[in-house]
């Protein structure tokens, strides 16, 4: 078919208008790479002279450093907490009927709609109530309630698309449950385990409004020594943070589209 | 043997992590009950004053802001968000598709600091943006983008947009080709078929992003609190402010739990749309 003067009309402003939205999602970040470069304190462009002068000062901040540990803890020791409870109750919640399931479900899925803010006040007025230390076992707690419900999705869609017959097979052949459990169903839900666990290791790490009402000095997450750097200094430092965080992720997204393909892990095939 | 086996076991961790949930949900309200005592973090007896001082005009205008924001966001993020959403599932070259898909959702795998953080610094009276409208000469003095809601509504696109594609992709992929196919050889022009065919099809899916873009907007904290510096106050700058200025829990506490309230409101609104517009539409998964 002959393309029409309306049709190249179309696709050229459907190309300029593609080209423009990507700008926007991009400008930030092409700004922030530019200015990370900038040798002076003060914010100009373009740069009069160029150094690398604030990525040095990025790894030498204690602060980063010490956010960086806490976060990877948390993010951890969280990412586990959530996945053991995350799988169990995905479980329990596509194969059995039991009172209370209904209430259980709404409140373990509540973090999806309460605004972060709201779960870190919650969680600093119960601590204060209860006089519990603000220790990084509270960041953890919040942590895991904020991640829990992408963990229970995404296994819980992994059971749903399941093969019982596989299961039925091992019992009818004289397996006890223990047995089928661990040699039968967690091998089959392995890639839905792999997602959930994904999710909760990302939000967890980049998770910042809810863990800046429950830290302190000794437990900041990596998010909040880069809020509060921001708040103390003017340097471009956190660019030179932004940039190296830019294209960590960005890396860890190209590994994980080469293996699992991003259009199915968000399912927009 | 039992007929129902690791119900206990599996179910455990979870319902103590509800309970976690419930208590401080519980200690929300309990807190937005009691009188504040200044200079003490223990609250004093019951009272409902904590929720008469919010008709006072700061917390109004919070209100008015928080949900002005939700109202732009929600726009301009769709606006921006379905042309995106369309090419990353329509696009013709796998490579294009696999681009566009990488390009706009690594921004939703990076936390609210970096984004927010990047924008002052396109945003600024030194930032990008200005320095290249002052060095072409365009304008003469700086334009105003941070503490206005214009900057703020600007870095919310962003920060709320990946989810958004991510939605409107999932929803577009889903439309069966075929009816395209029929209108187009029925003599339907493409404009035609996209107005009456595929966006007619797609409202579900826009519905559902526009309550996520909504439910992001509402509980973003970083973005106002660091472009808005204090001059847009929203709910969450509000709660944060009252909860650290002042260590006024019972005030932070009734605020949060009006703000959820009205979250909660809005979201069942959105959603007795999305199962309407399924019924009628009959939308195939």
């Amino acid at each position: 078919m002959k393309k029409s003067p309306l049709d190249h009309l179309l696709d050229w402003s459907g190309r300029i208008l593609l080209t423009l939205i990507l700008g926007f999602v991009l400008l930030p970040f092409i700004v922030v790479l530019i200015a990370s470069f900038n040798d002076s304190a003060i914010l100009s462009f373009p740069p009069k002279s160029w150094s690398l002068r604030w990525y040095a000062n990025a790894i030498e901040y204690r602060d980063f450093g010490k956010g960086l540990v806490n976060s990877l803890k948390i993010a951890a020791i969280g990412a586990t907490f959530a996945m053991i409870a995350g799988a169990g109750f995905a479980y329990v919640l596509n194969r059995y009927e039991f009172s209370l399931k209904t209430l259980l479900n709404s409140i373990l899925m509540s973090p999806l709609i309460i605004p972060n803010f709201t779960i870190g006040l919650g969680l600093l007025i119960l601590s204060t109530a209860a006089s519990l230390p603000r220790s990084i076992w509270l960041v953890i707690g919040v942590h895991v309630i904020i991640v829990l419900p992408f963990v229970v999705r995404s296994v819980y869609v992994s059971l749903q698309n399941f093969e019982r017959r596989y299961e039925q097979a091992a019992e009818s052949l004289g397996a006890a449950p223990l047995r089928v459990l661990l040699t039968i169903t967690l091998p089959l839900l392995v890639p839905g385990l792999v997602s959930g666990a994904l999710f909760a290791v990302i939000l967890s790490f980049n998770e910042f409004t809810a863990s800046l009402f429950v830290v302190n000095q000794r437990t900041q997450t990596f998010p909040v020594a880069m809020y509060n750097y921001v708040r103390e200094y003017a340097d471009p430092t956190l660019a030179a943070v932004s940039v190296i965080y830019v294209i960590v992720v960005a890396a860890l997204l190209l590994v994980v589209h080469k293996f699992f393909r991003l259009e199915k892990v968000l399912n927009v095939e | 043997m039992t007929k129902r086996p690791f119900l206990g076991w599996f179910a455990l961790p979870s319902v103590l992590i509800a309970f976690g949930i419930a208590a401080s949900f519980i200690a929300i309200v309990q807190y937005s009950l009691r009188a504040y005592i200044p200079g003490s973090l223990d609250p004093g007896g019951f009272t409902l004053e904590n929720f008469t001082t919010l008709w006072k005009a700061v917390y109004g205008q919070a209100f008015v802001n928080t949900v002005l924001l939700c109202f732009w966001t929600a726009i301009f993020t769709l606006l921006i968000g379905y042309p995106l959403a369309y090419a990353m599932v329509r696009a013709k070259s796998a490579k294009l598709r696999s681009a566009i898909l990488l390009i706009s959702l690594t921004p939703l795998f990076l936390g609210e600091i970096v984004r927010t953080y990047s924008w002052i610094i396109v945003l600024g009276n030194r930032g990008f943006v200005n320095a290249a409208l002052m060095q072409t000469g365009l304008i003469d003095a700086p334009i105003n983008f941070m503490f206005t809601m214009t900057g703020v509504v600007i870095a919310l696109v962003h920060f709320t947009l990946p989810i958004v594609v991510v939605m409107l992709a999932a929803a577009l992929s889903h439309i069966d080709r075929n009816l395209e196919r029929a209108a187009t050889s029925l003599g339907a022009g493409r404009v035609r078929v996209f107005a009456t065919v595929t966006l007619p099809l797609s409202i579900p899916g826009i519905v559902a992003a526009t309550s996520t873009a909504f439910a992001w907007t509402f509980s973003a904290f970083a973005t106002p609190q660091m472009i808005g510096g204090g001059k847009v106050q929203t709910i969450s700058t509000l709660v944060y402010q009252v909860g650290f200025a002042s260590f006024n829990f019972p005030l932070a506490a009734s605020l949060s739990l009006v703000g959820l309230l009205f979250t909660i409101a809005v979201l069942a609104i959105f959603n007795t749309g999305i199962r309407r517009l399924e019924k009628i539409g009959g939308h195939s998964q």
